[in-house]
């Protein structure tokens, strides 16, 4: 091979700017550059705006009386409460209706998935034509829907619909009788949460005992029971310390009972109706995932169709819902700030609406409103990987 | 004589197992248990369609233009649906406030996007010069029919300008008529600034007014491509011609205040038009982000890599209304004084920026499923980043993720409607707000009826239309 000549090589040696990692630096460089001139824009900008409207940054604001009522209120706050009070009653009722959310759409979410599957050709089909229509409509024009066109022009109180004499549905909203507790009605929640760790114990020395010996116990069966039985016992030796105020009409309106607001109602509904189509979606896909085999093996060996699923189906199903599942969570969390729309008292109505209208403290409000939900999914993809750890499949 | 043999003719199944009985023998009544589960549901069934489907269709008034047909059948006794309402306002449900003189621009914006995209959407249906230059002509003639002689000559060169650009410059002619790269390179940079200037210049003297910047900038664009790119496809041109060209003649037609249009502000936007107009500027600027930060996200250099991160995480761990309070809040608090943005654009941006992390994320899961020895052969052929990227990973990527960004298309459409809540008066905004008309109070079922059952089409379409396309890209191959 010839030497090359030595001003050959002189003439090959290229500009340092085509240095890929040079390149890369200065490019970064030039982006970092570019973002904190419009940070440091954008801050000057804030604090002149502010000043020339003559509002005060920072946090102290929450202190200060809100001077606003709120329709829904879990915790005591009264019109004198402060801004952090309305911050915390507003996460709350967001907290309130996402968890009732969550829970009704994981019932009727995993029914659609199971039913969508059934060789029942009716059934399916039903479960199919629900999943498409429901699915395919914007969520936020179901809440409207459900508020604006069904729980509105409900009769008023003095003609509301009685139903069984205890609940009454009507354009305020849905009348539930409320619990009042007597003396000594303690005793019956600490008896369930005693039923509910016996039940723990038992079923973990079943499965300790099944596994050394092959005897099986019915855990399942004996934690219900205890569960069930422990309570009411307890209920009972108080002397039953428990009566219900049911609503009654007084005037224009109930007295006694409590208020479920047709907002909350409306709002529930179809976060339930809506994100259960996709719980279904999951469920369906997972069942589906589990190999044929898993199941066939399961009759050879001849466990029934029912045990089947319980042991071999939906243990390995539930790995590949799980994940979508929380995700789905997340969501419904995030959708539930539609409240806004239909004025249920969620912390984007409470405080990112009426707090930031009446003290004008934009930026902090936003943000905090931001942190808030941040927190929440961060503590929900802390959870994800909890058991993407401990659960999801390895391997093929 | 030796017997023969004489098979039996097969005994038919027997009656119960075949037909529509066996069907329903095994679909409907396999077990007690399925029985009975049949006989529940149809009779849920039958408690619920029948009044359903009474009150929408047999029961309902139909004709008529007024309040009075609708309230003359309530006290008849027959209180079905009054669609009468949807008919009267239906112009409303549509186009919003959009004055009525001009929405004749509102159709031919569509009509142009229908046209430039359904080479695009379908390519198998229009394959071959011929047949795409006689779908041009047709779509014109169309044109001339219904919107006049000037929307019929820019629908014909639009459509006609990505078949006769390629032919134009197969050689790549300009950058190699020079010798030198420089001496090629300004060359093509001198064209360009004369092509823009022209431009500006022609579309000052026609009355262009605000839109002659604009067009000079798209016209200086397209030049680029054309001297810098070169050989490019036809379909190649349609895309760029519908990033470039397509945006500014459609905002153009629709504001308006240009080559005799009168001004038309975006408060007068609305219904069924502007649901559209989000989702598309949605879609089309979601998507592009979304590439870029989905690149930023796996790319080598930190400080990138980091900016990506914390946007993606942050935007998919908040409401998109808690983004749209923000862009309609907060945002205008971050500019200077006297500096005011359109509440659209506002919400526009928001929506842009949200679903582009939703989509960084789809794409991400594509690009990690592509083989690493895609991204070595390219590097091996000493192709720089882009070039990679542009043409060898993403086509690969975006086949592979389809599935992902139609449901994020899908979710786009539904959250337009989120707009309401800063106040933008979309389908289902002007729904809410036509039901507060003090002629027209108490139809509020009708009104969501429809809305439910536009957006619904537009939903379906589309997931059916992403299962079209998945089969049609779907490649066997499998990577190892």
């Amino acid at each position: 091979m010839a030497k090359r000549p030595r001003d050959e090589q002189t003439t090959w040696k290229s500009s340092r700017l085509n240095d890929p990692r040079i390149r890369g630096w200065l490019a970064q460089a030039a982006v970092l550059a570019i973002l904190i001139a419009a940070i440091v824009y954008g801050i000057y900008n804030v604090s002149h705006n502010l000043t020339k409207a003559g509002i005060t940054t920072g946090f102290t604001f929450l202190g200060h009386p809100a001077g606003f009522d709120i329709s829904q209120t879990l915790i005591p706050y009264s019109s004198r409460s402060t801004y952090a009070d309305a911050f915390v009653i507003g996460l709350l009722n967001t907290l309130l209706v996402s968890f009732l959310g969550m829970v009704s759409a994981t019932f009727l979410g995993f029914f659609l998935g199971v039913i969508r599957l059934s060789p029942n050709w009716i059934v399916a089909k039903m479960a199919e034509a629900y999943t498409e229509v429901i699915r395919n409509i914007p969520l936020l024009l179901q809440v409207l829907f459900w508020y604006l066109a069904i729980l509105s022009p409900l009769p008023g109180p003095r003609a509301a619909l009685n139903l069984g004499d205890a609940f009454f549905l009507c354009n305020r909203g849905l009348q539930i009788p409320r619990p009042v507790f007597g003396e000594n009605f303690a005793a019956t929640p600490l008896a369930l949460l005693a039923a509910i760790v016996l039940a723990v114990v038992i079923s973990r020395w079943a499965r300790r005992r099944q596994l050394k010996t092959g005897r099986p116990f019915p855990s399942l069966s004996c934690g219900l029971a205890l569960i069930v039985a422990m309570p009411l016992i307890a209920l009972a030796a108080t002397g039953f310390p428990l009566h219900w105020e049911v609503p009654e009409l007084s005037g224009f309106n109930f007295k006694g009972g409590i208020t479920v607001l047709p907002e909350l109602i409306a709002l529930w509904l179809s976060l339930t109706l809506y994100t259960a189509t996709f719980i279904g979606e999951y469920v369906r896909s997972g069942i589906l995932a589990v190999d044929k085999g898993q199941r066939e093996a399961a009759y050879a060996l001849g466990h029934r169709p029912w045990m089947t699923y319980r042991l071999i189906i939906i243990p390995q199903a539930m790995r590949v819902v799980t994940p979508p599942l929380i995700s789905q969570y997340l969501t419904l969390v995030k959708n539930s700030s539609l409240a806004v729309v239909i004025g249920y008292p969620d912390l984007i109505h409470v405080f990112a609406g009426t707090a930031l209208n009446q003290s004008g403290q934009a930026v902090e409000i936003i943000s905090i409103t931001m942190a808030v939900y941040l927190f929440i999914s961060l503590v929900i993809s802390l959870v994800m990987n909890w058991y993407n750890k401990h659960y999801a499949l390895r391997g093929q | 004589m030796p017997q023969t043999w004489q098979p039996k003719p097969p005994t038919p199944s027997p009656s119960y197992s075949t037909g529509w009985l066996g069907w329903a023998r095994k679909n409907l009544f396999s077990s007690p248990g399925n029985a009975l589960l049949t006989l529940l549901s149809l009779a849920v069934l039958l408690a619920t369609l029948p009044s359903m489907l009474r009150w929408g269709l047999w029961d309902a008034t139909w004709l008529g233009d007024s309040r009075k047909v609708c309230d003359s059948a309530a006290q008849d006794g027959s209180a079905g649906a009054c669609w009468v309402f949807i008919k009267v306002r239906l112009e409303v449900f549509l186009y919003g406030f959009y004055p009525e003189a001009q929405r004749w621009r509102v159709n031919f914006t569509l009509a142009l996007l229908g046209l430039a995209a359904l080479p695009i959407l379908a390519p198998t249906l229009l394959r071959g010069t011929l047949r795409q230059t006689l779908f041009a002509l047709a779509a014109a003639l169309l044109m001339l029919a219904t919107f006049g002689m000037p929307c019929a000559i820019f629908t014909a060169c639009y459509l006609l300008l990505p078949l006769a650009l390629p032919p134009l410059v197969r050689q790549r002619p300009f950058l190699e008529l020079f010798a030198g790269r420089l001496a090629g390179v300004s060359a093509g940079l001198f064209l360009t600034a004369l092509a823009a200037t022209l431009l500006y210049f022609a579309a000052g003297q026609a009355g262009g007014g605000g839109a002659a910047g604009p067009i000079a900038v798209t016209g200086a664009i397209l030049v680029v491509f054309l001297i810098f790119v070169g050989r490019l496809t036809a379909s190649a041109w349609r895309w760029i011609l519908l990033f470039t060209v397509y945006p500014l003649a459609g905002f153009f037609l629709l504001v308006g205040e240009v080559f005799g249009l009168p001004l038309v502000e975006t408060h007068f936007w609305g219904g069924l038009f502007l649901t559209l107009v989000v989702a598309g500027t949605g879609m089309a600027t979601a998507l592009p982000i979304g590439i870029l930060l989905a690149l930023g996200r796996r790319s080598t250099l930190p400080v990138i890599k980091t900016l990506c991160v914390f946007f993606i995480e942050f935007v998919r761990g908040v409401p998109l209304v808690s983004v749209l309070f923000m862009a309609s809040v907060m945002f205008p608090l971050f500019l200077p004084e006297n500096v005011t943005f359109d509440k659209l654009l506002r919400a526009l941006v928001g929506i842009a920026f949200f679903y582009a992390a939703y989509m960084a994320e789809v794409i991400r899961g594509g690009l990690q499923a592509i083989p690493k020895g895609q991204f070595e052969a390219a590097m091996a052929l000493g192709w720089p980043y882009w070039k990679m990227m542009a043409l060898i990973i993403m086509p690969q990527t975006l086949r592979l993720v389809i599935p992902g960004l139609a449901n994020n298309v899908l979710s786009l459409l539904k959250d337009t409607t989120l707009v309401a809540v800063i106040g933008l008066l979309d389908l289902l905004g002007v729904a809410k707000a036509s039901m507060a008309d003090t002629e027209w109070l108490g139809f509020t079922k009708e009104a969501y009826i429809f809305a439910a059952l536009v957006f619904w089409v537009f939903c379906f379409a589309i997931s059916r239309y992403s299962v079209y396309l998945e089969k049609t890209y779907h490649t066997s191959q499998h990577y190892n």
